[in-house]
């Protein structure tokens, strides 16, 4: 209902200002009030209505408050529904008023007519008075045992209305056990719906607190109850569906017969009308396969056509919202739907939302097999009137070239929209080129031609422009005007606004002076001179840089400036691996529209119902209790990447261990960080060449920045100083929040012996073995021949924690760890140490 | 769970408001936040607002039906599907009761809206949203608008245009208000809508083409008596399914809740107890060959430096029984066009053309097109600037909009319509409807 007081937006002539009209109203609803004239409903009806819609509109309406209730103590069923809607809007700004109500409502909860009985527990629950609670309990306790099913899926509701206002009343009145019982009692299943959910926030929310009511949260999730729910799930509204689907997704099946059955169960969900009931159940299906590839990816062929034919029936927006999802399963395992990108083709009228999904969805499915239409069609796309589009387009194109597939063709389209004039087209294909040229630089050759016919007074976008110079500089020895397009360009420095520009022209005119002195010299002076004279101090501060470089010793500066370089093998991915992740369990939430994870874009608290999903089950914990390490059968939620998207793995991983000189900054990065880093890198591995001169300014940067450069092989354990508290206690939710938070300090991969593969055939001995060393286990899982463990320690003395991922591959006999650390300056230290216990053990 | 629910005119006036948590997690003045956010979202440049976005932590929900805004809010991370799904089918049922939905009829009847959301949602969490089991408790009676001059809505808005064939009241009946004579009519109403797109490539190739069907409900019976759909016996579904020549091959369909499927596997027929409501029995999709109902052909020719001329065919191919509405072509011409001087065939009625100056597009409107005909459009253009002889790649897609009553391309057939009821002294009325739509009909040039 409308907020009372909330009507800044200045009236329209057919809108009443409020003052007068309302006493007007109080008038004469006074009169009517004691009047028992023929008719007399009628006229209070239309008054009721009146006041309604001032309400909607924003006009604060309070004042009748005691006219309202007087009025509708008559028996009219549509009046004292009007009532309640006010009653329900004001009495939280007039508590003394709403005390007035109690009295009728309190007898209506009486009433012969269930009707009545359950609009009137509803409005008296919606009240939200803190000291009328006592009023609440009494009816509240008679309507859950109410006979009719109306009444008690209100009285349901009513106490998770009572909970939110008073917790502890509701407990006291031992409400949340009486829904337990309802839940696998009442015959109504619109009943047993509202108790799941009341029971899911009550218990959630109370589990902080209270170690039952955490136990009952996790007996929401036992066999009995999930099997109870999912046996009688046809009787259930589709709403309902929903949320036991939800709750089943949760649900860890004991053995791997069950897993079918409850997929033979649900089968028929899958064709359901309403996509909310079809995506729930996909995220069943997904959830319950994690571990089982072969029945994962039939599982992914099964939900194909379901989800394809939701997209296209329905409302654009409902459409969206399974797009969205589409799109993710599509990005996970694009050779799945490889033969079905026809889909993914945009239609002219479709909101622009949604073509750029279905770019991203028709660049992921590109293969040998199919690249060469969807580059056909993308290029159609690329002359489309939607300018964003055209260029997302073309984007596209290039990122399908950068996959390696049919390079050859792709690069003569890229050229062509050079030469298609229109500004926007060649900027981003200008952008391409550089790339594409980062990655195969034997096509130099054919792309210079049609780049250096390009009039760099029509490139003015600075991204565009920045990879025209880039071009100019790094390919000035094959491009004949080189020297002369940037010495004009540098002539124009003081119009040229971005800085991002203004740097690449200092570097290109650096790279091209090493080629072509003679010509390029006059140009840079000019451009130096400006440099050191630019108010930006990047621009000025490289200047600078470059000049001082140049005086001491001009080789020198050419292997800083302009080192020979390798292709970039990898661009870096936009997000981690451990994000996608995240956002697939989230599957069927905003996460996956957002394409976040939850806790990017809502607060704890609001995380919803799959938050509690979080804890209780994803990341699989056994929790240790007094020593005894229980193993848990499912494998944690990221193990899926072992099984599905191995190829991102190495995406994510590419960048830190290919040594090439371009690999950090990915076309995505804001343009002036990644030039900035682009310098530096190219500083950091020329280093050793140069550090015989020692010039100090490089190896400052170095050092500032700590870009941990390979400079000698990790060191090898040897006996740390670091020291680890033997008792060391972490819950596991606080494991995941810390896991969820801190960055990876370390990775590394270790070769582990027969013997140690050997030893794991009974991981608790491993266990053991290392709570001996005061390293614990929060969670482990998984079965031959990927074993997961989840380690955490605490240093002595102080509260500094580390947290450890291992994976264990015991057919490549390889051991993959990640080590996390509140301290990340003492990662080393307790890698060297967790190292030493492992190999004691005789895994390494 | 959802905050609040609201719907916004076209303007952004508050027509119906509710807070359904009553928990005060969204804070007041979100629905201003959020017209501000959708207004503005396209002066941004990056076209239209989606239906789901986050201001401040707080989720915004929205569809948009017959020009309202129908939205919701909330701070946690529920189901997107679930939400729109819910707001759309909050849409309907509100529709349902009103029997037209539109500004007018909502700001007529919102106390009778306010009833059913109080039933919809509870304390943010969805009760129920059939049609049916709400009737029980609503007691507003709905006060009805003229439907006569109000524009026609979603695809069956076809079926209120001036036909003799058809009954137009239907789509705007209420299903609680009685009839003037006050006896309720017994009838029932079965429509087949087809959304059809095609892409054609420049030598008038079929790129890709889908048909997006649904068969659509409406029963107004009483007794809720028990009724079997008879589809194409021939019919098929999935690629599993062994093809007969000339056969109806589905590619996927799904199917309300209601819907019986015992049968269908042995003779292609549903059976149904309808609720109360329009609802859809069955949503199909389909991408085996068919014949497309128009062909497209489109012509660019350099007619001097800074003249072109542009020829426009249009044939019909379907039944010349059959008569097709409304149809707009559209082709985007080169931004340098400044003029464009058109030439109908002789003898054309019906035509209107157009040269959009604004984002320079050309429009041809035709109201009615006979099967089996065929038209003709020349445009002269006038030119800014040279074109050297890019035209063809600044110019086109051609596009088409288009609707075909009683006439569908996917050969699915409703074979008979059985109603299982004791009385035979009663026939209720049945009618069957197909219709035809253009979704994404285009030409490449």
């Amino acid at each position: 209902m409308a907020p009372p007081v909330q009507s800044q937006r200045s009236p329209s002539p057919s809108q009443p200002s409020g003052k007068g009209e309302v006493s007007d109203l109080k008038l004469q609803l006074r009169q009517l009030a004691g009047s028992r004239a023929p008719g007399v409903d009628d006229s209070k009806r239309d008054l009721f209505k009146k006041v309604i819609s001032y309400m909607t509109i924003g006009i604060d309406v309070s004042s009748v408050f005691g006219e309202m209730v007087m009025c509708s103590a008559a028996s009219d069923i549509v009046l004292k529904k009007m009532c309640y809607l006010y009653v329900g809007n004001y009495a939280k700004v007039n508590p003394d008023l709403a005390l007035l109500t109690i009295n009728f409502l309190q007898r209506d909860c009486k009433d012969e007519d269930p009707m009545i009985r359950g609009l009137a527990l509803r409005s008296l629950c919606s009240l939200r008075v803190a000291n009328l609670v006592e009023y609440l309990v009494g009816p509240l306790g008679s309507g859950l045992k109410d006979r009719s099913s109306y009444v008690r899926t209100v009285a349901v509701m009513g106490v998770l209305k009572l909970y939110h206002i008073s917790a502890s009343t509701c407990i006291d009145a031992d409400f949340p056990a009486i829904l337990k019982n309802m839940m696998f009692n009442d015959s109504e299943t619109q009943v047993v719906a509202n108790c799941l959910s009341a029971l899911q926030e009550i218990w959630s929310s109370e589990a902080s607190t209270s170690e039952e009511a955490s136990r009952e949260r996790e007996g929401l999730l036992s066999k009995t109850n999930v099997y109870y729910l999912l046996n009688r799930i046809k009787e259930f509204s589709e709403w309902a569906q929903c949320l036991v689907l939800e709750l089943v997704a949760k649900y860890v099946p004991s053995e791997g017969s069950e897993i079918f059955d409850i997929m033979n169960l649900l089968e028929d969900r899958l064709q359901h009308a309403n996509g909310a009931v079809v995506l729930a159940t996909i995220k069943v299906f997904l959830q319950l396969t994690l571990s089982m590839t072969d029945v994962h990816q039939q599982v992914y062929e099964r939900i194909k056509a379901p989800l394809l034919t939701l997209v296209s029936s329905g409302s654009p927006e409902q459409s969206y919202a399974v797009l969205s999802h589409l799109h993710l399963l599509v990005m996970r395992a694009p050779f799945i739907f490889s033969s079905d990108y026809k889909h993914f083709y945009c239609q002219y009228n479709e909101p622009s939302y949604v073509k750029k999904l279905k770019l991203e969805m028709l660049t992921a499915v590109a293969n040998e097999s199919n690249t060469y239409e969807i580059v056909t069609e993308l290029c159609e796309y690329a002359a489309n009137v939607d300018i964003p589009i055209a260029r997302e387009s073309i984007r596209a194109v290039g990122k399908i070239a950068l996959q390696q597939y049919d390079v050859n063709a792709i690069v003569d389209r890229l050229l062509q929209f050079l030469e298609m004039e229109k500004d926007y087209v060649t900027a981003e294909a200008l952008v391409l080129v550089k790339d594409l040229l980062r990655k195969y630089p034997q096509w130099s050759q054919d792309c210079i031609a049609v780049v250096g016919n390009i009039s760099s007074k029509n490139v003015q976008e600075p991204k565009a422009k920045a990879a025209l110079i880039w071009m100019l500089g790094e390919y000035s020895k094959d491009m004949h005007d080189a020297p002369y397009i940037l010495e004009s360009l540098i002539e124009n420095w003081e119009e040229e606004h971005s800085a991002e520009v203004r740097l690449h022209l200092l570097t290109a005119v650096m790279k091209c002076f090493f080629k072509r002195p003679p010509e390029t010299q006059k140009a840079l002076g000019a451009a130096l001179a400006a440099g050191l004279a630019d108010f930006h101090q990047d621009v000025h501060d490289r200047a600078l840089f470059y000049y001082r470089l140049l005086q001491y010793n001009v080789s020198v500066a050419e292997h800083v400036v302009d080192p020979p370089k390798q292709a970039v093998s990898v661009f870096a991915d936009t997000q981690s691996s451990e994000i996608k992740d995240r956002i697939f369990d989230e599957f069927n939430s905003l996460s996956v529209v957002y394409q976040k994870p939850s806790y990017m874009f809502t607060d704890k608290e609001h995380r919803g119902p799959l938050e509690f999903s979080d804890e209780v089950g994803n990341i699989s914990i056994g929790i240790e209790s007094a020593g005894t390490v229980v193993p848990v059968q499912r494998v944690e939620a990221n193990d899926k990447d072992l099984l599905l998207s191995t190829s991102e793995k190495e995406e994510s991983r590419g960048p830190s261990n290919n040594g090439s000189v371009y690999s950090a900054p990915s076309y995505d990065a804001s343009a002036v960080s990644a030039a900035a880093s682009q310098t530096l890198l190219e500083l950091a591995i020329s280093n050793p060449t140069v550090s015989g001169h020692a010039p100090q300014p490089s190896l400052e940067i170095d050092d500032l920045l700590g870009l941990g450069l390979p400079v000698e092989p990790a060191p090898a354990p040897s006996p740390p100083p670091l020291k680890l508290n033997s008792k060391a206690a972490l819950d596991p939710s606080t494991f995941q929040q810390k896991w969820r938070q801190l960055p990876i300090s370390l990775s590394q991969e270790h070769s582990i012996s027969p013997e140690g593969v050997a030893g794991l055939t009974a991981p608790q001995a491993l266990l053991r073995h290392m709570q001996g060393h005061s390293i614990h286990c929060i969670a482990s899982g998984g079965q031959s021949p990927n074993f997961k463990f989840f380690f955490f320690a605490q240093k002595a003395e102080e509260s500094s924690t580390f947290l450890v991922e291992c994976i264990i591959n015991t057919s490549s006999a390889k051991a993959q760890m990640k080590i996390k650390a509140d301290d990340q300056s003492l990662s080393e230290a307790f890698s060297a140490l967790f190292q030493s216990a492992l190999s004691k053990f005789g895994l390494l | 769970m959802i905050s609040q629910f609201f719907v916004l005119s076209q303007r952004g006036d508050n027509i119906v408001f509710r807070d359904c948590e009553h928990r005060g997690e969204v804070q007041k003045g979100t629905a201003e936040i959020f017209f501000r956010k959708v207004m503005f979202w396209k002066e941004d440049g990056e076209g239209d607002a989606p239906p789901v976005f986050n201001v401040d932590g707080v989720n915004y929900f929205h569809v948009k039906v017959a020009g309202l805004l129908f939205v919701a809010t909330t701070r946690v991370n529920v189901s997107p599907s679930l939400v729109l799904e819910l707001l759309q089918r909050i849409a309907r049922v509100i529709k349902d009761y009103l029997g037209v939905l539109n500004e007018d009829s909502l700001r007529k009847n919102f106390v009778l809206v306010y009833e059913l959301l109080d039933e919809v949602i509870d304390f943010g969490y969805v009760q129920t949203t059939s049609t049916e089991l709400l009737k029980s408790y609503v007691f507003n009676e709905p006060i009805m608008v003229d439907a006569a001059r109000l524009p026609s809505l979603g695809p069956g808005g076809i079926f209120m245009q001036r036909s003799k064939r058809m009954p137009g009241t239907a789509v705007t009946k209420s299903v609680v208000a009685n009839e003037p004579g006050g006896r309720k009519r017994e009838e029932i109403f079965v429509d087949i809508i087809e959304k059809i797109s095609v892409t054609f490539s420049s030598s008038g190739y079929i790129l890709t083409s889908e048909i997006d069907g649904t068969i659509q409900m409406k029963s107004y019976l009483t007794g809720n008596p028990e009724i079997r759909l008879a589809l194409n016996d021939d019919l098929s579904i999935g690629s599993g399914g062994r093809s007969i020549y000339g056969a109806v091959i589905l590619d996927d369909c799904n199917f309300h809740e209601s819907v019986h499927l015992d049968n269908f596997d042995i003779d292609r027929t549903l059976s149904l107890v309808p609720p109360d409501g329009e609802f859809p029995v069955m949503n199909y999709r389909m991408t085996q060959e068919f014949r497309p109902p128009f062909r497209i052909n489109a012509l660019i020719e350099e007619a001097g430096p800074l003249k072109a001329e542009v020829i426009l065919k249009v044939r019909a191919e379907f039944p010349s029984s059959t008569t097709a509405n409304a149809i707009i072509v559209q082709m985007p011409l080169p931004t340098y066009t400044t003029r464009a001087s058109f030439e109908l065939e002789p003898g054309a009625v019906g035509n209107t053309t157009d040269f959009k100056e604004a984002n320079k597009r050309l429009e041809w409107g035709l109201k009615k097109v006979v099967g089996g005909s065929e038209h003709t459009l020349r445009a002269k253009l006038t030119f800014s600037q040279e074109s050297h002889g890019n035209i063809m790649k600044e110019s086109g897609p051609v596009s088409m909009t288009f609707t075909i009553p009683m006439y569908n391309c996917s050969r699915l057939q409703v074979k008979y319509l059985q109603i299982a009821k004791k009385s035979k002294t009663d026939n209720p009325y049945r009618w069957v409807r197909y219709v035809t739509q253009s979704n994404s009909y285009v030409a490449r040039l």
